[in-house]
């Protein structure tokens, strides 16, 4: 782990719908322990479902790991979306505004990307996804 | 988690009470969009001021509302999204495009009065 953990960190398995949105609650609460302004709570919120619900149309199963981390005296809320389902065959396809294989918007990840501060992405074809995403204090 | 639909003259006013999974929006999109033949209703209101999310299954399913109600003969309003909740859609990428929204409820009905007067005004002159 790049940066130093603060809390013990939160773990909400995703098996279905109900689950996207106890993920995206439970992040809510973390980020205002956090001291996150509404608007940034919304906006952690919003990315939680997004990548919650790809596990769901995807995956069928995964968790949303939810952390406090600092850098330097900088507070952050970390949430790391996994998964062992199919992958994704073509990442930077996938990274493109509009682009979707399950008839939805295709605008979840380009979209977590620009709601949060930092986005890695790592997907192993037939092994599962990895989506980490950070969104720092002002 | 059912939302309430209550008929208030003309129209259907949906009240989002609490958050909604993708298979509550999905029957609130098919109550509304059966209700409004059943009771001949001219416009319906969608109150999302409970909602602290609105993502891209959300969107789309209220986009969706929207447009089979007008297929419908009816109009329909999103009222009450929030502020911060309208700064994540937008980051996002969402917009509720060819879609009516008003500030609140009120603002909503006078909306739908405007509408549906007006259509009434065009039918009328035609005849």
């Amino acid at each position: 782990m790049r940066f130093a953990l603060i809390a013990d960190e939160v773990r909400v398995p995703i098996d279905s719908d109900a689950d996207i949105v106890s993920a995206r609650q439970k992040g809510r609460e973390l980020a205002s322990h956090c001291g996150f302004p509404s608007t940034d709570l919304a906006v952690v919120a919003t990315a939680i479902s997004e990548l919650a619900r790809n596990i769901v149309r995807y995956a069928v199963h995964g968790k949303i790991i939810l952390r406090v981390v600092d850098n330097h005296g900088k507070r952050g809320i970390e949430v790391v979306a996994t998964d062992d389902g199919p992958g994704i065959p073509d990442v930077a396809l996938a990274m493109q505004d509009g682009y979707s294989t399950s008839g939805s918007l295709g605008l979840g990840l380009p979209g977590t990307r620009r709601l949060m501060d930092e986005f890695e992405i790592k997907s192993d074809f037939g092994k599962g996804t990895t989506v980490t995403v950070r969104k720092w204090k002002r | 988690m059912q939302v309430p639909i209550l008929k208030q003259g003309a129209y259907l006013i949906a009240t989002v009470q609490s958050a909604l999974t993708d298979e509550d929006l999905k029957q609130l999109r098919d109550a509304l969009v059966g209700q409004v033949s059943k009771v001949r209703a001219r416009g319906v209101i969608v109150d999302v001021t409970a909602l602290d999310v609105i993502d891209s299954f959300a969107t789309r399913t209220l986009r969706d509302v929207a447009h089979m109600i007008r297929l419908r003969g009816a109009e329909t309003v999103i009222v009450g999204i929030q502020p911060e909740v309208a700064f994540s859609m937008v980051k996002l990428g969402l917009s509720l495009e060819g879609v009516a929204t008003a500030l609140d409820l009120e603002e909503g009905l006078a909306y739908l009065d405007r509408k549906v007067k007006g259509h009434n005004h065009e039918v009328r002159t035609h005849r």
